[in-house]
């Protein structure tokens, strides 16, 4: 690989200037996977076939694809986005041999874009976890120490960049599951605003706080594939008609005027590690330096995010899960008659934490409770998104919202999982984005003390990724996180 | 703090999310939700009164569309993935219904 290889910008250049061909590229990456999976247990499904007959089309019509901004660029994807022709499972066993008919909308927008799909990440469960221990395919490590959980839900992702297997990786964010491997495998993450990016063909957990964003080495990588993957699509509703910015331009280093807001208070009530706290506070000294201005903000009600989140998302996440019946597809138990097949499937197809959060969400959603539980957290959630418009957009507003991506660096396999209030915590300053809508990213702001990457935080105004992008950018200028590697890579 | 779930009440609750939970189960979970709503609880503490719930942010719908006939999925492909298709038939086959 030649020196900036493992950027999207990269390959993308090394290909339009044919000093690499897509197949080199694709064959490369290929072979990292198979290389490095025994260990990371990364990858679901290898797409070897597809990805080098695709390399191979765009090699030999090169000219065709010049201006792809995606041109070349192996790409890994979560795998509860569908792809047509290829296994699907949301690391699900209740999906063990489902093969979609139709790929989701933003897996087209990166192959009209010259990207190459070669594989599909572990991931937890329906995207349900903080860890990776929840997928029913054993849990990925992370690349910065094999014993330790890469963070979740979209971990196989954000392994597969952090490890140089691909320079872009997809996942999905309904509570932090983009951000939070992010920080704890030391790559970029981003969670676009809600109904930025269409959700056409993700397998729904919480379709209110769902959304696609991809996890690059850069944050320039960050922006080029929002500039793909953004837009306006009719089969999904609840995708966005406003205008996609050229998300790249917004990245011009100059953060002088801008004024970042730090929830103190929050992040010193919440337990966060001081090796943690002392990387954000430092890469906040640097933003200050380069002409940011830092400004204490409140969130009064960000308190309540973890609580409401687990309950609207639970909430929505057993209406979605009903599909899974054994009916159309996926996992059936047999019984002789249909309420018992749809129960015993349901139950040998889902794994615990699935079953947990369908039974939590049944409750809150059920007659006597929908008010006390349901009703509230939505009521709650009014007050979370308030907080965020008034900080953002009130008299003395700032332009992004600092704090830790994750109050800890990544935890040691196992040391969490019996205990699922616990592993709920994680997700203290992520869930926020989604309940508010907002847009937000992890950029890497340094390493603990033992080599385990650190992340910082961005939230940003509705469909303002710009802003936060140039944030980010302008610090990684100053640092040199974006290039180190794990060792394994 | 609430008390915990019973599991009768569990296996109430699975009854309606059509799940058919073992025994260990119903334990495991009558501890681990009576815990979790118990933190859950502390949304009880935020004072609502006036506001109006958020279950979506969306602020600009756009649905609308033509109502014009597109390509969907044709019938094989759509079978394809069942785990009992009658596919000359071209139906999902399930269990008796009805005794």
């Amino acid at each position: 690989m030649m020196p900036d290889g493992h950027t999207v910008r990269g390959v993308r250049d090394a290909v339009r200037s044919r000093a690499r061909s897509a197949t080199e590229l694709c064959r490369e990456a290929l072979a990292a996977a198979e290389r490095l999976n025994p260990q990371l247990n990364a990858f679901l499904t290898l797409a070897s076939d597809a990805a080098l007959a695709r390399a191979a089309a765009i090699d030999r019509d090169l000219a065709s694809w010049q201006d792809a901004p995606l041109l070349g660029v192996p790409v890994a994807l979560k795998d509860n986005l569908s792809t047509c022709g290829i296994r699907t499972t949301a690391s699900s066993k209740i999906l063990e041999n489902f093969v979609p008919p139709y790929s989701a909308t933003v897996v087209e927008r990166l192959e009209r874009a010259g990207a190459v799909v070669i594989a599909k990440t572990n991931c937890d469960e329906f995207a349900m976890g903080s860890s990776n221990e929840n997928s029913a395919f054993d849990p990925v490590r992370n690349p910065w120490s094999l014993d330790r959980i890469p963070g979740g839900s979209s971990g196989g992702s954000a392994a597969s960049v952090a490890a140089r297997i691909t320079p872009l990786a997809l996942g999905s964010d309904t509570g932090g599951s983009i951000r939070q491997p992010a920080a704890l495998c030391g790559v970029v993450g981003l969670k676009p605003t809600y109904g930025r990016v269409s959700r056409y063909g993700l397998l729904a957990f919480a379709s209110s706080l769902d959304q696609i964003g991809p996890l690059t080495t850069t944050v320039y990588d960050a922006a080029a594939t929002l500039n793909v993957i953004a837009g306006r699509d009719p089969a999904d509703a609840t995708s966005a008609p406003q205008a996609v910015d050229d998300y790249t331009r917004s990245l011009t280093g100059d953060v002088r005027g801008l004024r970042i807001g730090v929830p103190r208070r929050l992040v010193e009530g919440e337990g966060v590690d001081s090796e943690v706290m002392r990387a954000c506070l430092d890469a906040l000294d640097a933003l200050g330096a380069r002409g940011a201005t830092l400004v204490d903000v409140e969130l009064p009600h960000a308190k309540y995010a973890i609580p409401v989140y687990y309950l609207v998302a639970t909430a929505e996440a057993s209406s979605n899960l009903a599909r899974y019946d054994g009916v159309r597809y996926g996992f059936r138990a047999d019984s002789k008659d249909l309420r018992t097949m749809y129960a015993r499937t349901r139950d040998l197809g889902f794994g615990a934490e699935v079953k947990r959060r369908i039974m939590l969400g049944t409750y809150v959603l059920s007659a006597g409770y929908y008010d006390a539980y349901y009703l509230k957290a939505q009521q709650v959630r009014t007050l979370i998104l308030r907080d965020y418009e008034d900080a953002l957009g009130g008299a003395d507003a700032v332009d992004a919202i600092a704090m830790p991506t994750s109050p800890t660096a990544a935890f040691r396999l196992g040391e969490r999982a019996s205990d699922p209030l616990q592993m709920y915590l994680a997700d203290v300053f992520t869930v926020s984005a989604n309940l508010a809508g907002l847009p937000a990213i992890s950029v890497p702001c340094g390493f603990t003390g033992s080599g385990l990457p650190i992340g910082l935080q961005l939230t940003g105004r509705r469909f303002d990724e710009a802003t936060i992008l140039r944030i980010a950018d302008a610090y990684e200028r100053d640092t040199a996180w974006s290039t180190k590697q794990p060792p394994i890579a | 703090m609430r008390p915990g779930f019973t599991r009768e009440q569990v296996a109430a609750i699975a009854a309606l999310a059509n799940l058919e939970l073992d025994e260990s189960e119903l334990d495991l979970f009558a501890r681990q939700l009576g815990d979790i709503l118990a933190y859950a609880d502390e949304v009880q503490r935020a004072d609502t009164a006036g506001v109006p719930p958020t279950a979506s942010v969306v602020t600009r719908h756009v649905s609308d569309r033509p109502d014009v006939v597109v390509r969907c999925l044709d019938r094989d492909a759509a079978l394809a993935n069942a785990p009992d298709a009658a596919l000359d038939a071209g139906l999902f086959r399930v269990p008796r219904v009805i005794g």
